[in-house]
C-alpha cells in the first residue's frame, strides 16, 4: 500500500450512470490482486472530502482500469478528471480473491457495480484457463455493459435485470439451480454487489459444498486500518468477530460473513 | 552557515523531538507502510478501554463540507490485549508512546492509569475525558469542572508519568475545565476532542451516522480549535496539544502561535496518508523561511 499519482489515460462515460477510467500504473512495483482496491482522492478540494474506495475492474501490465457508477459527490467529482491529469490513489489495499489454482469452472454472481469487482476475477480465471459462468444482475440492460468484457474471456453470461423483471432472488435461484448447477461442475463461487444475492450465494455454496468468496463494500474513513469505520462481523467457529473491511477484507470467505 | 534548528518541545517531563503526533483513533500500525513512525513526536494508539467493547452501529463515518463526522464508539479489544499486543508492536520505534485511556468511571480511569503508568514502554497517558460518565448522569466527565478535577486528581495519585487531559470542546467555558484539570495535577491539555455534530440524508430522512450524532473533525473545525487553544493559553501555563482540523504545516504553526506546544493530526491522514510527515516537513520549511531556530519561540507568540 503506497500513494501513487497515476497519469490518467482516459476517463469516459460509457452509459447513463457508468464511467470508465484507465490509468498508467507502471509506477506500481507489482500487479494488484483481483478484489483489492485503491482509496481514491476524487478531487483536490475539501468537498468531497474523504477518499473513495474503488475496486479494480481490469488489471494489465502497465495500466489499471476502474469502472464506477456515478452516485454521489465523490464519483460526480471523478467524472471531471481529464486525460492528462493524475489520479491520487492509495493502494493496493486489502486482501483480494484467492483463485484456486486447480479450479476449472468458477461461478460469479454479481449485482450492479459489483460486476466491476468480479470482472477482475474473470480475467484471472481466463489467464489460468478456467471457465467462468456468470450471473450478472443490474437495474437495466444498459448497466450490464461489462458482460461483453466477461464474454471476451470466454465466460458464459446470464443477464438478469430489474427492467426485465428477471432479477428477483427467487428467479436467480431457479436460474442457478436449473440452468447452471446441473450442467457445470462449479469449483468455486465469487460474489459482490448485493446483500440479497450474497445471501443466496451463501446458501447455494453451503447446500452444494462449494467454496466461495465475497467482496464487501463499505463506507470507509482511512482505508489504512486505523479508524474502524468499515467493520463487519465474521463467524469463526462459535466466535463472532468484528473485522475491518479495508484490512482483513474486502474479500472474505463466503461462509464466514455474517449477513446483516 | 549551517544553523542548528530545534523542533524539540516538552510536555511535562516528556521531551518530544517534534511537535507533530497522531491523534488517537486516527492512527494504527498498518500506517507504517506510508509513514515513518520514527519521525513522529509521539505514537498515540487508539484509545483503550478496560474491557473489550464492540463499537457503534454503522454507518460510523459520514462526510461533511471540509470535514467528517464519526461515531466509532471506541471499538476496543480491552486492556489485556493492549498490554500484550498493542504496546509491544510499537516498541521497535524510537518515538515515545502515549497511551490514550477511555473509561466509564473515575475508579476505572485510576485502575487503568496505575497499570499503564507503570509500564516501561508507556511514556505518558492521555485521559480521554470526553467519554460519557456512566456512573454519573451519562454526561462526559470533561463537561463538568468538579468531575474533571476529581478524576485528574485520582489519576495523579497512581502514576508519576506525564498526564494529558483530552478536553471536550462541547462545553460552555473550556477555560473552567482546563483550570480544573490543572488543579487536578495534569501535565498537559489536549485541546480538543471532536465537536458534537449531526447530519441527515434528506432523501431518506435518516441520520447519516448510525449513532445519530457523532464528532466533527477536519478543516471545518480548525478556527474553533484555534480559538479554544488561545482561550486556554490565557488562563494556564500548562503545555497545550492542539488537535482539530490540521491539514498543513501552516495549520500546525497557527495553533502553536495561538498557544499550543505540540499538535495532533488525525483526519488529515485519511485525506493525505503521509500527512503526519508532510506537516513536519512544512513546519521545517516555515522555520527556515522565517528564521526560527527554536520551535519553542513560536508557542503563544500571537501579536495582538
Amino acid at each position: 500500500m503506497k500513494q501513487y499519482h497515476a497519469p490518467v489515460l482516459s476517463n469516459i462515460q460509457v452509459s447513463e450512470r457508468y464511467w470508465h477510467m484507465t490509468v498508467d500504473s507502471s509506477a506500481l512495483p507489482f500487479k494488484p490482486d483481483p478484489g483489492q482496491f485503491f482509496h481514491i482522492r476524487c478531487a483536490g478540494t475539501y468537498s468531497p472530502f474523504l477518499r473513495r474506495p474503488l475496486s479494480i475492474y481490469q488489471i494489465h501490465e502497465h495500466t489499471l482500469e476502474f469502472l464506477y457508477v456515478v452516485k454521489g459527490k465523490g464519483t460526480t467529482a471523478m467524472t471531471r478528471i481529464r486525460k492528462g491529469d493524475t489520479l491520487d490513489m492509495m493502494g493496493p489495499v486489502g486482501k483480494g480473491f484467492e483463485l484456486y489454482k486447480q479450479a476449472e469452472t468458477v461461478l460469479l454472481i454479481a449485482r450492479g457495480v459489483g460486476i466491476a469487482t468480479l470482472a477482475a476475477v474473470a480475467q484471472a480465471a481466463f489467464q489460468q484457463k478456467a471457465h467462468c459462468v456468470a450471473v450478472l444482475s443490474a437495474r437495466t440492460e444498459e448497466d450490464l455493459l461489462a458482460a461483453e468484457y466477461l464474454e471476451e474471456f470466454g465466460a458464459t453470461v446470464y443477464k438478469v435485470t430489474d427492467e426485465g423483471g428477471t432479477s428477483d432472488v427467487s428467479h436467480v435461484k431457479q436460474l442457478i439451480q436449473e440452468d447452471i448447477l446441473p450442467f457445470y461442475k462449479i469449483d468455486s463461487l465469487y460474489t459482490c454487489g448485493s446483500r440479497r444475492l450474497s445471501k443466496l450465494a451463501q446458501s447455494i455454496a453451503f447446500d452444494h459444498q462449494i467454496p466461495g468468496e465475497i467482496a464487501l463494500e463499505e463506507h470507509m474513513g482511512c482505508a489504512m486500518g486505523a479508524c474502524f469505520a468499515c467493520v463487519c462481523d465474521i463467524q469463526e467457529g462459535r466466535e463472532k468477530k468484528s473485522v475491518r473491511v479495508c484490512m482483513e477484507g474486502p474479500v472474505f470467505p463466503l461462509e464466514k460473513v455474517v449477513m446483516e | 552557515m549551517i544553523q542548528m534548528k530545534s523542533t524539540e518541545v516538552n510536555i511535562g517531563s516528556l521531551t518530544l523531538k517534534s511537535p507533530v503526533m497522531p491523534a488517537s483513533g486516527a492512527f494504527g500500525s498498518e500506517m507504517e507502510q506510508v509513514v515513518d513512525f520514527n519521525q513522529l513526536g509521539a505514537i498515540v494508539p487508539k484509545s483503550i478501554t478496560k474491557d473489550p467493547q464492540p463499537g457503534n452501529a454503522k454507518p460510523r463515518v459520514c462526510e461533511t463540507e471540509a470535514g467528517m463526522i464519526n461515531s466509532i464508539g471506541i471499538q476496543s479489544k480491552g486492556l489485556d490485549y493492549y498490554l500484550k499486543h498493542t504496546i509491544p508492536s510499537f516498541e521497535k520505534y524510537d518515538s515515545p508512546l502515549i497511551a490514550s485511556i477511555s473509561a466509564e468511571s473515575i475508579e476505572e480511569f485510576a485502575e487503568m492509569a496505575s497499570i499503564l503508568g507503570n509500564h516501561s514502554s508507556v511514556a505518558a497517558l492521555e485521559l480521554n475525558i470526553s467519554c460519557p460518565n456512566l456512573k454519573g448522569n451519562g454526561m462526559a466527565f470533561g463537561m463538568d469542572a468538579a468531575v474533571t478535577r476529581s478524576l485528574t486528581a485520582e489519576v495523579r495519585k497512581v502514576t508519576s508519568k506525564p498526564l494529558i487531559a483530552k478536553l471536550t470542546p462541547n462545553v460552555t467555558n473550556i477555560q473552567d475545565i482546563a483550570l480544573a484539570a490543572e488543579a487536578g495535577g495534569v501535565d498537559g491539555l489536549n485541546v480538543a476532542n471532536t465537536l458534537l455534530a449531526m447530519s441527515i440524508d434528506v432523501e431518506t430522512r435518516k441520520p447519516r451516522i448510525g449513532n445519530v450524532m457523532g464528532g466533527l473533525s477536519g478543516p471545518a473545525v480548525k478556527p474553533m480549535i484555534v480559538r479554544m487553544i488561545y482561550q486556554v493559553a490565557q488562563v494556564t501555563s500548562l503545555p497545550i496539544i492542539g488537535c482539530g482540523g490540521i491539514m498543513t504545516g501552516e495549520d500546525a504553526i497557527e495553533m502553536m502561535i495561538a498557544g499550543a506546544t505540540a499538535v495532533q493530526v488525525g483526519t488529515a491522514s485519511f485525506i493525505q496518508p503521509t500527512a503526519l510527515t508532510d506537516i513536519q516537513r512544512e513546519i521545517d520549511d516555515y522555520m527556515d523561511k522565517h528564521n526560527v531556530d527554536d520551535i519553542k519561540e513560536l508557542i503563544g507568540s500571537i501579536q495582538i
